[in-house]
């Protein structure tokens, strides 16, 4: 493991000594965020790469608004909210959902099937699951909604959250300030969509894409990828992450992604208003549309004040930066999404990223 | 088929009446029956024979109440004793509360009297006095337990953070976070291959061994609630030195490495229920390392780190398997499964 891990650690040498100047790699993924933070990776980089994360974590890059509407939802005594757990700590303008009164109306389920049964098992109740994630949790979202079709569960819906990557990475990269040289593509997300969706990062943009899983070695050898082809001046999609991410990905979870939802233009935190880029349910499935049933408004709201999560989330300020990190925004009470979730790129700073001095 | 009313814990039963005796005489002292607790008398009377007396408390509220690997009475023993047996005492006797919820089922109520009587019975302690409670439906969940212990203090143990210096070695007597791991994955209903079994056991036995064995040994503590990382920042805040741990030399299992991984926990956050980190002088490491290692509960004991200066403030710190570093927190309460 050192070999490969000392080869890794000359590319980097050398794509920074080619490049003269510092180089910025966006990890777009969460886990990965986590996993650099959790093995001790940021120490052993050579000091001019940069790692900038990105909005890969579920929780954070979902807008306040949703997130309003989920907590007015839980103020219903007819509706029951199932729910992934690092959604339950998110701060909206009321609340959230676990200091909320009604949170007895609040259930952590681990997956859309425990929703539906969540479901089942109370006729008396619409049953909203809080349907969030990446492509990596959007088939699960489907296979329920198909399910809930076919077996006329009617007091089940879904309040759709789900987002695509490939967009927010065109998104960021649209920004004229952006300052991102490449990027850790996401393992996950990447078995889903295959390694072959980052193609239009790489022509459009000219920027290099490697995907690599979320053992420390696949992501320092990731990052010495992106070195090399940096250091050689080129720009291609590569992944690393053989054992499990094809070029055209998991084509059946695409195929049930595609019966269910159709893309649709949508809002991310800090991103604003992104083209394509988040999963709206198709017609013929809008009984189980929660925005339908409830007539939710999908306009955005505003983030809170001081809250530089937006920035965060486009690599634009580290989470130290932000006056409220580790002063009234800590996990405990935490202000914003970053530093709720586990994946949260506050969170992460928070509980992994002091160095000792000694 | 539904409970008859004679099947279940009825509020009378802890109104001290008829009822009371009944469930006292029928159920509770042929399960836990010994000289002392037998005189039902207002106090237990004791003949210690040591004046250095250790004593401790801790309310069990564990859900499911059964477990691979042990139940709320297990537990309620075990725990109590561990709290005795890290301070450096012999365990001599236990007292047992009861708050039962109105409805409860005597036939689970045996079933944790069991674990009870079976755990007090392996390491050597009498439960020599208890008191139950029944409150409504829906005032407590189902059953509570309430135990506190005496146990008298080993001549040869000298424990403190205090007498903790650079140099000293760190020790765990096997794997980490197969407790907290088991019940989380119970609650929520996660189905592993491979099953996860809780390490719920009492420490004395081996504790003792080792205080009457081993010269240097300095400090320990069992790493229950907050885990490995709780404990280690503790001895790092207490002791004002820091902590430096391999995480290479952990013992992990792996199947709780993955449980963890898959729900996104930090396994070193993670409860244990029959673990202790024990902080001896750099000599007696072997010693200390042999003598687990022949003992049931001590199999895959492990050095996994030292004392190091302070240096700015005291931190614990994790030398990860790709040789990064990193500070380890005390952990900030509840950790929750993340989406994907």
């Amino acid at each position: 493991m050192l070999e490969q891990i000392y080869k890794a650690q000359r590319l980097m040498d050398a794509a920074c000594e080619k490049m003269g100047r510092p180089i910025n790699i966006m990890e777009v993924c969460g886990t990965h965020t986590v996993s650099i933070f959790r093995n001790g990776i940021r120490p052993t980089l050579p000091k001019r790469l940069k790692l900038l994360s990105g909005p890969g974590c579920p929780v954070c890059v979902t807008d306040q608004s949703y997130i309003d509407s989920l907590l007015e939802l839980a103020d219903r005594d007819d509706c029951l909210i199932a729910t992934y757990g690092d959604m339950v700590r998110v701060p909206g303008k009321s609340g959230s959902l676990e200091t909320k009164q009604s949170s007895t109306n609040v259930k952590i389920v681990l997956s859309s099937e425990d929703a539906l049964q969540l479901a089942k098992d109370n006729p008396d109740k619409t049953v909203v699951f809080v349907a969030v994630g990446f492509e990596t949790t959007a088939p699960a979202t489907a296979v329920a909604v198909k399910e809930a079709a076919a077996e006329g569960v009617d007091n089940f819906c879904i309040l759709s959250g789900h987002k695509l990557v490939v967009p927010a990475m065109r998104g960021l990269l649209s920004e004229k300030n952006h300052n991102i040289d490449a990027f850790l593509c996401p393992g996950h997300v990447s078995v889903i969509i295959g390694f072959g969706a980052f193609a239009e990062i790489v022509e459009g943009f000219g920027r290099p894409c490697v995907v690599a899983g979320f053992e420390p070695l696949q992501i320092i050898e990731g990052l010495g990828a992106i070195c090399q082809q940096l250091a050689e001046g080129k720009a291609t999609v590569q992944s690393i992450y053989t054992a499990v991410v094809t070029k055209q990905g998991n084509t059946t979870a695409q195929k049930i992604i595609g019966e269910c939802f159709e893309a649709a233009d949508g809002y991310w935190r800090g991103l604003g208003l992104i083209e394509k880029s988040t999963l709206k349910l198709k017609d013929k499935y809008s009984r189980f549309d929660a925005v339908r049933r409830f007539d939710i408004s999908e306009m955005p709201a505003e983030d809170k004040s001081g809250c530089r999560c937006g920035e965060v989330l486009c690599g634009l300020i580290k989470p130290p930066e932000c006056k409220l990190f580790e002063k009234t925004c800590t996990p405990d009470s935490a202000v914003g999404p970053c530093m709720v979730s586990s994946e949260g790129t506050c969170a992460a700073w928070f509980k992994y990223g002091r160095e000792r001095r000694r | 088929m539904t409970k008859e009313r004679g099947d279940r814990i009825l509020l009378a039963h802890g109104g001290g009446g008829r009822l009371t005796d009944e469930l006292i005489r029928h159920h509770i002292l042929p399960s836990l029956n010994n000289d002392t607790l037998a005189e039902l008398a207002d106090s237990a009377k004791l003949n210690l024979d040591s004046k250095l007396v250790c004593f401790t408390t801790d309310s069990y509220v564990v859900k499911p109440l059964f477990f691979n690997g042990g139940d709320i009475g297990k537990l309620a023993v075990c725990g109590t004793i561990n709290d005795l047996a890290v301070a450096g005492s012999e365990p001599v006797a236990l007292s047992l509360s009861l708050i039962i919820e109105e409805g409860f089922e005597f036939e689970l109520l045996e079933k944790i009297l069991n674990g009870i009587s079976e755990a007090a019975r392996a390491n050597g302690v009498d439960i020599v006095t208890g008191d139950i409670k029944t409150v409504e439906t829906g005032a407590a969940d189902k059953i509570f337990i309430n135990t506190s212990g005496i146990g008298t203090r080993l001549d040869d143990a000298d424990l403190g953070l205090n007498r903790i210096a650079v140099g000293d070695k760190i020790i765990i007597n096997g794997t980490i976070g197969d407790h907290g791991m088991t019940i989380i994955s119970q609650r929520e209903g996660i189905k592993f291959q491979s099953e996860l079994k809780s390490d719920c056991a009492g420490l004395a036995g081996l504790t003792c061994e080792l205080l009457r064995n081993i010269e240097g040994m300095k400090f320990m503590r069992d790493p229950t609630r907050g885990g490995l990382a709780a404990t280690l920042n503790e001895i790092s805040r207490g002791s004002g030195l820091s902590v430096k741990i391999r995480e290479a030399n952990i013992p992990i299992n792996p199947t709780v490495q993955a449980a963890a991984d898959m729900l996104g926990f930090d396994i070193l956050n993670i409860a244990n229920e029959g673990k202790f980190v024990a902080i001896v002088s750099r000599e007696s490491v072997d010693n200390c390392l042999s003598i687990c290692r022949e003992h049931p509960l001590g199999k895959e004991a492990s050095l996994i780190g030292e004392i190091v200066e302070t240096g700015d403030v005291p931190v614990v710190e994790l030398v990860t398997k790709i040789g990064g570093k990193r500070i380890v927190q005390m952990p900030y309460g509840r950790e929750l499964p993340r989406i994907c």
